[in-house]
């Protein structure tokens, strides 16, 4: 489906990505297991590297791999954290 | 030259099953084409002739087909001249055949031609044809939900909308007469252009009919002036939102609402119109809270704020009649609202009594203790506007008592005064004794509402009007 610009089309139709942080000093990192085999090793060591530079770290978990995380999970990493890593390591 | 003749036909339509056998005799001598709207197999007796379906009704299109059967005569493929319908006499005359369809009746009326069905038309133009609209086109995905897609490309003023497809904007340019080139003005905030086309596409989502175009060009329209002075009121801190009034015939023709709730909810001219100013000026104008605007609390007019003003069965002049306005004319003022501060006076009969009612709540406009250049709309009942109307009351005189009152001594409104910190500058408040709570002529009254009620809203504009913040602005309603 196509829709018409409503605006007054001085911005890129493709939406920009949100602006990565200029600097990790300060924010809260959410790191989200999706329950898949080892992702959690490789979150583990994203852990330590965070913790090892005195930065806050939060771990979270979907139950499955298989189906977006829960509503209630979403807004939690979203009022707790600044920035949120979600690794897979097939 | 050689004179070729094209036939346009549909099975559905029973003149065309019925002159078959003329269109049979036709090509046995002339070189004839067939196009048929809909089925072919009605044709098969037609040998020596080219029969196709015109299956896209691309060929009808070009050709302009309103009714079936059409035959035109075409001289190295340009049309000159065409008959529709059956008459025999004008087959064979056009033909030069004066046997043609001789055993058919005499007449019989053509079908309206596929092509011009309400609902395949409009396609066919944006298809076919040249619809007008130039505005950039945004492709959303099979797996997106294209009014959730409205929402995530912030198009939206927290509510859905109308997803804002072409056949949908063409349909409101139907609306109006006016080019959707047309640029009306340009957005004060970012200079953007505001085209028509533009409007169109937000009056779409704001959930318009084609109709109200008329009025929601005069609203932008009105909004653009610089003495409106958008720009300012819409990033202030304050609270105010667009006030949009609508007077005279369009005001029943597209169903407006004056009566019962007129400020709102459930009427879809007045919710429709006000929204699609109000996002015009946040998709074109870029408006958009902690953004442009700066308001520390915002208004839900900024959702929509539009009515009609009420003016059956009143001696009263309409607001747009004040302003000027012929009367038969319809028309649009945009005005500037902080929201409804609604008066009760239920037991007032005499005007005396009533403006002492009003002039008593307009006291606290802003604060009690300012009298600050501003304006403000009375929205007077039908029953309130009767207590003035039974004396003989115009609303210029309830204006001229109402200022009279208004007409406040300054010493209880200095800073400080009455153990109050608020107030006015002391140095300006001994060069003033008498201060006017009101801009001159500042006091807007539109009869509005139902029929039950002895109540009048007050309805406070942004507090820096007149020619340095914002007055209002009248436009007449063109088609």
């Amino acid at each position: 489906m196509k829709l018409l610009d409503p605006t007054n089309e001085t911005k890129p139709t493709l939406r920009p990505r949100n602006a990565r942080p200029a600097s990790l000093d300060g924010l809260t990192i959410g790191l989200l297991d999706i329950s898949k085999s080892r992702g959690n090793l490789f979150l583990d060591e994203l852990e330590a590297q965070f913790a090892g530079r005195g930065l806050t770290v939060k771990r979270y978990a979907k139950p499955t791999y298989a189906h977006p995380a829960s509503v209630p999970l979403q807004q939690q990493i979203a009022t707790e954290c600044d920035l949120v890593v979600e690794a897979l390591a097939d | 030259m050689t004179t070729t003749y094209l036939a346009i036909v549909k099975q559905d339509c029973p003149t065309c099953t019925l002159i078959v056998p003329a269109l049979v005799a036709l090509a046995e001598t002339e070189a004839l084409t067939i196009y048929t709207q809909d089925e072919t197999a009605f044709l098969t007796p037609v040998t020596n002739a080219t029969v196709t379906l015109d299956e896209t009704l691309e060929v009808s299109f070009n050709h302009n087909i309103e009714t079936v059967p059409t035959l035109i005569k075409m001289n190295a493929d340009a049309e000159t001249e065409r008959i529709i319908g059956w008459s025999k006499t004008e087959w064979q005359t056009f033909t030069g055949h004066p046997d043609l369809g001789a055993d058919l009746p005499d007449w019989r009326p053509g079908c309206g031609a596929k092509n011009v069905d309400p609902h395949i038309k409009d396609e066919l133009t944006l298809r076919f044809g040249d619809s007008g609209i130039r505005a950039r086109q945004i492709e959303i995905s099979d797996v997106e939900d294209e009014i959730e897609a409205c929402f995530s490309r912030g198009w939206s003023d927290g509510l859905p909308v109308v997803p804002p497809t072409e056949l949908r904007v063409y349909r409101m340019l139907q609306g109006t007469e006016r080019d959707p080139a047309e640029v009306l003005g340009r957005m004060p905030h970012n200079n953007a252009p505001v085209s028509i086309e533009k409007v169109a596409i937000n009056a779409v989502m704001a959930g318009c009919k084609p109709e109200y175009m008329p009025v929601v060009i005069a609203a932008v329209e009105a909004a653009l002036e610089p003495i409106y002075g958008m720009q300012a009121f819409m990033a202030s801190t304050w609270f105010s939102a667009p006030v949009v009034v609508v007077n005279g015939p369009i005001t029943k023709q597209i169903g407006m609402n004056s009566g019962f709730s007129a400020f709102g909810s459930g009427n879809r001219a007045n919710a429709t119109i006000g929204r699609a100013l109000n996002l015009c000026i946040r998709n074109i104008g870029e408006v958009r809270a902690g953004e442009v605007s700066r308001s520390t609390f915002g208004n839900p007019g900024r959702f929509t704020w539009c009515f009609a003003e009420n003016e059956d069965e009143t001696t009263w002049t309409s607001l747009a009649t004040e302003r000027g306005v012929p009367i038969g004319e319809s028309a649009v003022t945009v005005l500037t609202g902080d929201g409804v501060q609604p008066l009760g006076d239920e037991k007032s009969r005499t005007p005396e009594s009533l403006v002492l009612s009003l002039s008593g709540a307009l006291k606290a406009v802003y604060h009690p203790k300012w009298a600050v250049a501003e304006d403000v709309i009375l929205g007077v009942s039908p029953e309130h506007s009767a207590v003035f109307e039974r004396a003989g009351w115009t609303k210029a005189d309830v204006r001229k008592a109402l200022e009279a009152q208004l007409m406040l001594p300054s010493a209880n409104m200095v800073k400080g005064a009455g153990g109050c910190a608020e107030g006015m500058e002391p140095d300006y408040v001994a060069a003033n004794p008498v201060v006017s709570k009101f801009l001159p002529g500042g006091i807007h009254i539109i009869r509005v509402g139902s029929n039950a009620g002895l109540y009048t809203a007050i309805i406070a504009c942004w507090p820096n009007g007149g020619p340095e913040g914002t007055q209002p602005v009248t436009k007449i309603i063109r088609q």
